[in-house]
Formats: C-alpha cells, sequence, structure tokens
C-alpha cells in the first residue's frame, strides 16, 4: 500500500532536493557569498515578549524507561505558544519533537516539568486540542465520512455536518466522501486527516510531521492549503518539521530543538508578509535565513538536518 | 511496455482495476478471483464431464453399487431418504452451532484479553498451541464416558476443536496494535472500551474472521468424528450406519451433504471477510 508509486515520488522528490540544493547554492556562489554566519536575518526573542500566552510549556523533562537504560527525550523544555499564533518546531531526527508534541496533546505524562493551556494542566487529551499525524493516520476500514465522523462518534455526538460539509468543500474533497483510504492518494489522505481535526473546532492544532511523506509538488499544495486554513481561522498551530525551509515559509515563530537531550535551542521571528507564495523560498532573503538557522544548528551539535 | 509492467507488478494491476478482488491475505483459502461468464461455464463443463463421465464408465465397466454407487443413484437416493436424514442433519448441525458458539466466544474472549498481557500470553500460548495441535476426536471416547451418548460430548468436542483455533488467530489479530491510531482515538478523549471496539477489533477483524472460518471446519470435522465414535444420531453415526449396510448410495448422499455444509461455510466466512475486512489489500 505504502509504495505504491513511491519509486516514482522518491525520484520526484529527490529531483526536487537537488533542485533546491542547486539553487540555494547557486544563490550563495553568486551574491551571497559572504553571508557572514553571525549576521543574523531572524531575530531572536525571549520569553520577555508580551504576547497573549495559549499553551505554556515549564520545564518538562521526559525520559522513557528502555532495557539499555533511561533515553533522555526532553531536557527542561520552556516553551510558550502564543495565542493564533503558527509556531514551528524545528529539529534534527530523534531530538525529542514527537514527545513535545504528545505531552502536549496528553498522550504522554511527563518526568517533570508541566504543560498548561491557559491554566489548565494537560494530563490527559484535551477537546481543545486535536492532533494530526505524520501519516494521515486514517482508519483504512471506514470511508472518509465515517472517518470524519470518529471524533463525533468518539465523543458521542452527532456529526456537525454543515461543518464538515464546508470543510471538505474547503480542502477540494467533496464528493469523495464514499471513498476508502487506500483509494485515495497521500494528499488527499492528508487532507482528509486536516477536516477530521478541525471537524471538532480545537483551538490548537499541533501536527507532528504531517507532510513529511508526501512528494515535493503536493507538500508545496498542502502548505500553502495549511496557510491559508491558519489565516481564515487563527487556530493556535504547533508544527514540527525537520525542513528548515518548510519552517520559515509556514512560522511566524521558529523553535530550533537540539538533540540528546531534548532542548530549546533558540527562537526566531520569521517576518515575513503572508499571504507567502511558494516562490518566496528562492529569494535571497529567504535562503540567508535558511542558511542562518541551518549554520547555527550545525554549529551548536553537530547535528544535520536537511535543506529541503 | 505498459503491458509488461501490469503483469509484473500485480498488486498495481489490481489497484487500477478498482480493487475489486481483495481477499482475505491472511487466509490461505480463496475463491480464487473474480470469474468471467466463460470461466464460469468451464467450471461448470468440467464438473458435467466428470459426473457423465463416471455415470458412463460404472455402467460401462458393470461396477457393482458397493464398489461405487452411479451418480444418479446417490442423488435418486438423497431424494427418497431425505424424510430419515433430516432429523440426523439438524442435530449435526445443532451440535456444531452450540459447540462452535462456545468455543469460539471463549476462544475471542481468552484472545481479547491475554493479548493485554503480554506475560500471561507467554506462559498460556504454549498450551493453547497443544490444544490446536492435538486431534480432540481422540477425547472423545472419555468425552463419552463421562457425558453419556448425547449429545453434550460432541459439543464439548466441537467446542474443543474450534475454540483453541479462533484464538490463536484471534490473538494475531489482536496483537497488530497500531499506536499511532490508538493515540488517534485518544486525542479524541476515546475510553479504553471504545479503543477496542472502535480501533482493536477492527484492527484484528481480518484475522478473527479466518480464525472463525478455519475454526468452523474443524468443528464440522470433530462433530462428524464425534458422532461416528458413538451415540446413535448425527450424520456421523448415519454413514457408520449405511457403510454396515453396505447402502452406498445413501452413504455417498450423506457425503453430499457433508460437502455442501463445509462448503457452504467457507462460502458464509468469505463473504463475512469481503463485508468486515476488504479493506485489507
Ligand atoms: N516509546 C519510546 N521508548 C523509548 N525511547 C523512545 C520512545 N519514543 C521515543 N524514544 C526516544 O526518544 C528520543 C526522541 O524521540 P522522538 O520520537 O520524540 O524524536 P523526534 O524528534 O520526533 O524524531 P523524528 O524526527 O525521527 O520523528 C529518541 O532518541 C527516541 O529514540
Ligand atoms: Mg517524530
Amino acid at each position: 500500500m505504502k509504495w505504491r508509486g513511491s519509486l516514482r515520488e522518491r525520484c520526484l522528490l529527490r529531483a526536487v532536493q537537488i533542485c533546491n540544493i542547486i539553487s540555494v547554492s547557486a544563490a550563495f556562489f553568486q551574491g551571497n557569498f559572504t553571508v557572514p554566519k553571525t549576521e543574523k536575518t531572524a531575530k531572536r526573542t525571549g520569553p520577555e515578549a508580551n504576547h497573549a500566552v495559549k499553551m505554556a510549556i515549564r520545564e518538562a523533562s521526559k525520559s522513557y524507561q528502555t532495557r539499555s537504560g533511561a533515553v533522555h527525550a526532553l531536557d527542561k523544555v520552556s516553551l510558550d505558544v502564543r495565542e493564533g499564533e503558527f509556531l514551528c518546531i524545528l529539529g534534527p531526527s530523534g531530538c525529542g519533537k514527537t514527545t513535545l508534541l504528545w505531552s502536549m496533546a496528553g498522550l504522554h505524562t511527563l518526568s517533570s516539568g508541566d504543560i498548561r493551556l491557559g491554566n489548565e494542566p494537560i494530563t490527559k487529551p484535551h477537546p481543545e486540542i486535536a492532533m494530526i499525524f505524520q501519516d494521515a493516520n486514517l482508519l483504512p476500514w471506514r470511508n472518509l465520512a465515517k472517518n470524519i465522523e470518529l471524533p463525533f462518534e468518539l465523543k458521542r455526538r452527532p456529526p456537525d455536518r454543515a461543518r464538515i460539509d464546508k470543510l471538505l468543500e474547503r480542502v477540494g474533497l467533496a464528493g469523495f466522501e464514499n471513498k476508502f483510504p487506500r483509494e485515495l492518494s497521500g494528499g488527499m489522505q492528508q487532507r482528509a486527516s486536516i477536516v477530521r481535526s478541525l471537524s471538532v473546532d480545537p483551538s490548537v492544532l499541533l501536527m507532528d510531521e504531517p507532510f513529511g511523506a508526501l512528494d515535493a509538488f503536493t507538500r508545496d499544495e498542502m502548505n500553502l492549503l495549511i496557510q491559508e486554513i491558519w489565516m481564515e481561522t487563527r487556530k493556535t498551530i504547533a508544527f514540527v518539521t525537520h525542513s528548515i525551509s518548510e519552517a520559515i515559509f509556514l512560522a511566524d515563530r521558529v523553535a530550533v530543538m537540539s538533540a540528546r537531550p531534548g532542548r530549546i535551542a533558540e527562537i526566531y521571528d520569521i517576518d515575513i508578509p503572508r499571504p507567502r507564495a511558494i516562490d518566496i523560498q528562492t529569494e535571497p532573503d529567504f535562503i540567508k535565513q535558511v542558511l542562518d538557522i541551518k549554520s547555527r544548528i550545525e554549529h551548536g551539535r553537530g547535528a544535520k538536518v536537511a535543506i529541503t | 511496455m505498459d503491458k509488461v509492467l501490469g503483469d509484473k507488478i500485480p498488486e498495481f494491476n489490481k489497484k487500477a482495476a478498482g480493487g475489486g478482488n481483495v481477499g482475505l491475505s491472511g487466509a490461505s483459502f480463496s475463491l480464487g478471483d473474480h470469474r468471467t461468464k466463460f470461466e464460469t461455464l468451464v467450471i461448470i463443463l468440467i464438473a458435467v464431464v466428470i459426473i457423465g463421465g463416471t455415470e458412463l464408465s460404472l455402467v460401462l465397466f458393470n461396477v457393482p453399487q458397493y464398489v461405487l454407487p452411479k451418480p444418479s443413484l446417490i442423488v435418486s437416493a438423497l431424494f427418497t431418504e431425505w424424510k430419515f436424514l433430516w432429523p440426523h442433519i439438524l442435530i449435526t448441525i445443532y451440535e456444531l452451532l452450540t459447540g462452535f458458539a462456545i468455543g469460539a466466544s471463549i476462544g475471542f474472549v481468552l484472545a481479547a484479553v491475554i493479548t493485554q498481557f503480554p506475560f500471561v500470553e507467554k506462559i498460556v500460548t504454549p498450551y493453547i498451541l497443544l490444544l490446536v495441535t492435538t486431534p480432540m476426536l481422540a477425547l472423545v471416547p472419555l468425552l463419552i464416558l463421562r457425558f453419556g451418548f448425547g449429545s453434550e460430548p460432541r459439543i464439548i468436542a466441537v467446542a474443543l476443536a474450534s475454540g483453541p483455533m479462533v484464538m490463536i488467530n484471534s490473538a494475531t489479530g489482536f496483537r497488530r496494535v497500531d499506536l499511532a491510531k490508538i493515540a488517534l482515538a485518544r486525542s479524541f478523549g476515546a475510553s479504553t472500551l471504545q479503543i477496542f471496539t472502535k480501533i482493536r477489533i477492527p484492527m484484528a477483524m481480518p484475522m478473527i474472521i479466518v480464525g472463525l472460518m478455519v475454526g468452523s471446519i474443524f468443528g464440522l470435522l470433530t462433530a462428524i468424528g464425534a458422532e461416528m465414535v458413538g451415540g446413535a444420531e448425527g450424520l456421523g453415526n448415519r454413514l457408520t450406519y449405511y457403510s454396515a449396510l453396505i447402502r452406498m448410495p445413501q452413504f455417498f448422499a450423506i457425503i453430499l451433504i457433508l460437502a455442501f455444509m463445509g462448503i457452504s461455510i467457507y462460502v458464509f466466512f468469505f463473504w463475512l471477510g469481503k463485508k468486515w475486512a476488504s479493506w485489507e489489500t
């Protein structure tokens, strides 16, 4: 199921990645050869900034007990997610992004520290918080309509038909209600899962590398869609990714995590006006920001993050 | 080029055809792919040739009835003996259904519970395997000593034969946990019971149906075998009865009935699989 067309998609993905790298390095060698590593194009901000805080993470630590000892996945992570902002959490593989997000969703208990939504401590899943998973995570035995009704079924409420239909229309899935997940493309599946999460009208959306498994074209499309949805709904979004350019493209702020133990290394403000077009990713300023963050990550931990 | 590619990648072909023939993947059974009219015709033709050929050669070579009765005789015996046979059919069906219902429910519940506790599962599995691999027919004489010549020993034997089959296959299904799907349900506030009914059971369903199919066919075998061992009723008993009297057309008529019962069980579960587990390709 998974591998269907994957060869083609992977080739495409590779090709686009290579183009990306070429264009980035081309820009680098053409005009911006002198980008000094210290010059900041993105500003760092501290927690003292004056904004309404939607979710507050304080000194959150989490370690997993494994046979070979404890793994410190999170180490005293403190982070504010502001009301209505688009926050991207960026970090290399294995640095604890998923652990952080699952804890924010109340799916994990922390070893120490706490996470609050407003004043409420999050210890179990909260109806205001919805999670979107990496591969769309639709239930293969249910058709699209039934998949989207799942949250209502679990909450023992009649489905909000009007809202669901509007959302389906919005993401271009109207008319596909009777299709099963295996009959839909990866992008369509992820759009369905976005509809499923939005259907219950949460105020916080947590997204864990939602577009990581998609080919580059679909990914661009989805990035535009999620930007539009965010601009229309102004939900608070925490979006995990390991792609620097995706993070910058989407975010108001980018929180960079470092690995082992997982920490917030730095937070960047991104002041690019919206709506942002896909093209801006090839503009020198944008590339400068990508390289800046990349160099800092490499400088900090020697960890590797792909420029894609 | 396209043709070659399609041939090399059957999965791709299936998908392109609209996923019309998704079967039970875990089961080694299959009704085969969707047949064309021509293929059905050939199958029927072969049956006609075999039956007609047998009939003809039996007449030509003057084979005595007690060696192999003519197909036409078997069918006519089926009709003439029907009024004596159907109570026995009902008894066998009753034993099969009761025993299977008991065995399958216990097997299913055990599988659902045990897979939640890895330690218990590791301890219990070897014993279940023992139950699966030991022919329960061997216990029937013992059960008859204890429970007499009624239906009880046979029902127990059927339950003992089908239960472990259902259990071991369902357990395989329940073991396929997908943490992300469970997390998904939990993120929408699902209770433990809801996770069980809405995620775990549907996920295990393909294997559960395979277990039910294999278990019920084992149950039928055991029911017939148990009836042959002792007692005075049921189709198994009739088999020994007619063979002792060398009434071969009647004997084969019962074989025909048994074949029909076996096929019906298979077709039923195949249909159930299509209905409830066709999502698994
Ligand atoms: N259930 C678990 N048991 C033990 N260790 C775990 C578990 N889940 C995660 N870890 C470990 O914790 C660390 C952080 O994992 P996590 O999945 O949060 O990282 P991530 O940033 O999401 O990585 P990726 O980009 O690959 O998704 C890793 O070293 C991982 O091996
Ligand atoms: Mg992850």
